[in-house]
């Protein structure tokens, strides 16, 4: 059994993974320096660093994070809303369950940001289309795991019910979808996770938007320094996003 | 109060038809604690779950106060084998569930779930969820929720399968002095001899499949009755006597179980 003492305590890992990046980062730069690397390539990670303020304070990054955000938050709302009713209508028809489970599974392995062409065509070069993208890529885990945790409801609880003469309805209100929550949360974050990744990459493609232009702006710049350090950006954007819904996860299942 | 007239339950196997009740009668008197005891297979579940109105018989009725009965009805409150309260509910949440349903205002409904509360012996225990009891307190809330839906029936079905023997006996202390405080008519389904004859005032006693009713033991035991009873003379002749109409039919069931897994291999 693993003690507080042998895991280091609350900070002890925390520490070490913030180390071991200072490490990682620290070679990096010696090899660059030494010229391993080429600096035309992967800049130095300490121009990176210095780059922060720069993107911060005269790059606006923070207003194109909000950009970025409000896109998310749109494809994120559609995906919760659609992908939960698509996801009870499945569980509801057993035919349409069959018919469809494996297509939209293959759906959540596919590249759908190659489909950008057509959606500019559709909906234009605007944050229509950059949403339209995101919400398509995270609706898939949001209806699986719908239909699975519906489905995953323990019989017992089902019965429960039943022997209070509970109505359909009810059932669903009551029993159901507070049993089937935790799952279905997961696959919002699974969901809301693949919309962000699709919906920076798609604003990087079409040059609009938020933080996926502003990567690309920089990079056309060839502006390497800070292209990086929004790169970075992105990445703890993420790192943000999956730490607040993991806990919100955990607060639903404290109960359990 | 409860009749239950030749029931009988088949089932389709692979290649055959199992009749898992073969027209099973017996009744229930008002504030009676009657136990259904049998060997694994028996169809004890399959009888809890006609009576509950969650599968229906191929033939024969159940009778609540004079009205035959199909489906859940509001008189037959079920208390399950299996862990049964809702884990996003608080404790006292889980109790006032039939209350909701029943559309009582929040403040009414919490207070008579409290009184439920009390009578199970969770006081203090309000707002902690399931997942922060033991088994057996787990059991109480779900007996408390059932009650708070003043069913006239009592229907359990191995209530106490889940937990340890010392448990056991304190816990169907804790239902003796529920049902003998509220005159509950009581219907167990168990396997546990001891558990039948420290609650009931009748035992029925099924055979093996297809199940039938075998034979009706009165418990003529003294009440108020507490688990202390279990030291008793006439306890252990009681366990005794339904062990030996028992013991026929749990070897049968045994023999056939080894006979088909000689067949299966």
């Amino acid at each position: 059994m693993t003690t507080p003492r042998d895991s280091g305590g609350t900070w002890g890992p925390i520490a070490l993974g913030l180390a071991t990046l200072v490490g990682v980062l620290a070679v990096i730069e010696a090899m660059i320096r030494i010229g391993w690397i080429n600096a035309f390539i992967v800049p130095l990670p300490s121009a990176v660093l210095l780059s922060f303020e720069r993107i911060i304070v005269e790059e606006g990054v923070l207003k194109r994070f909000l950009f970025t955000a409000a896109e998310a938050l749109s494809a994120g709302t559609l995906v919760a809303l659609v992908g939960i009713s698509l996801g009870v209508l499945l569980y509801r028809r057993q035919i349409l369950r069959l018919a469809c489970e494996n297509w939209i599974a293959a759906l959540a392995a596919a590249p759908l940001v190659l489909l950008y062409p057509l959606f500019l065509v559709i909906f234009g070069r605007n944050a229509v289309t950059i949403v339209m993208i995101g919400f398509l890529s995270g609706l898939p885990p949001a209806i699986l795991k719908t239909v699975e945790g519906l489905s995953g409801t323990r019989r017992t609880l089902i019965d429960v019910g039943r022997s209070f003469n509970l109505s359909p309805s009810q059932q669903f209100r009551k029993i159901l979808f507070p049993a089937a929550l935790p799952t279905i949360f997961v696959g919002l974050r699974l969901g809301l996770m693949f919309a962000l990744i699709n919906i920076v990459g798609v604003e990087f493609l079409i040059n609009f938007g938020g933080l996926g232009q502003f990567v690309n702006e920089l990079a056309e710049r060839y502006d390497l320094p800070a292209m990086y350090a929004a790169i970075f950006f992105v990445i703890l954007v993420s790192v943000g996003f999956f730490l607040l819904t993991e806990r919100i996860e955990r607060w639903l299942g404290r109960a359990r | 109060m409860l009749r239950v007239e030749g029931l009988v339950k088949r089932f389709a196997a692979a290649d055959e038809t199992i009749t898992a009740l073969d027209h099973v009668s017996f009744d229930v008197a008002q504030g009676e604690v009657l136990s259904v005891i049998g060997p694994s297979g028996c169809g004890k579940s399959t009888v809890f779950n006609i009576i509950g109105g969650l599968t229906d018989a191929d033939e024969g009725r159940v009778i609540v106060e004079g009205q035959t009965v199909s489906g859940p009805h509001p008189a037959i409150g079920m208390v399950f084998q299996e862990e049964s309260t809702f884990p996003w509910r608080t404790v006292v949440e889980n109790i006032a569930f039939p209350l909701e349903i029943a559309g009582k205002a929040k403040d009414e409904r919490i207070a008579r779930a409290r009184e439920y509360l009390a009578l199970v012996g969770l006081q203090g225990f309000e707002r902690h969820y399931p997942a922060e009891l033991s088994g057996g307190m787990r059991q109480r809330v779900a007996i408390a929720r059932t009650l708070a839906s003043h069913p006239k029936i009592l229907l359990m079905d191995e209530p106490f399968a889940a937990l340890d023997e010392q448990t056991r006996f304190l816990l169907g202390d804790k239902v003796l002095q529920i049902q003998q405080k509220l005159a509950q008519t009581t219907l167990l389904v168990t396997h546990n001899i001891a558990e039948a004859v420290q609650l009931s005032d009748r035992v029925v006693v099924m055979t093996y499949r297809p199940g039938r009713v075998k034979r009706v033991v009165a418990i003529d035991l003294p009440r108020p009755r507490t688990s202390e009873v279990a030291g008793s003379v006439a306890f252990q002749a009681f366990v005794g006597e339904i062990w030996n109409d028992l013991r026929e039919e749990a070897s049968r069931g045994m023999l056939e179980a080894e006979a088909h897994s000689r067949r299966a291999t």
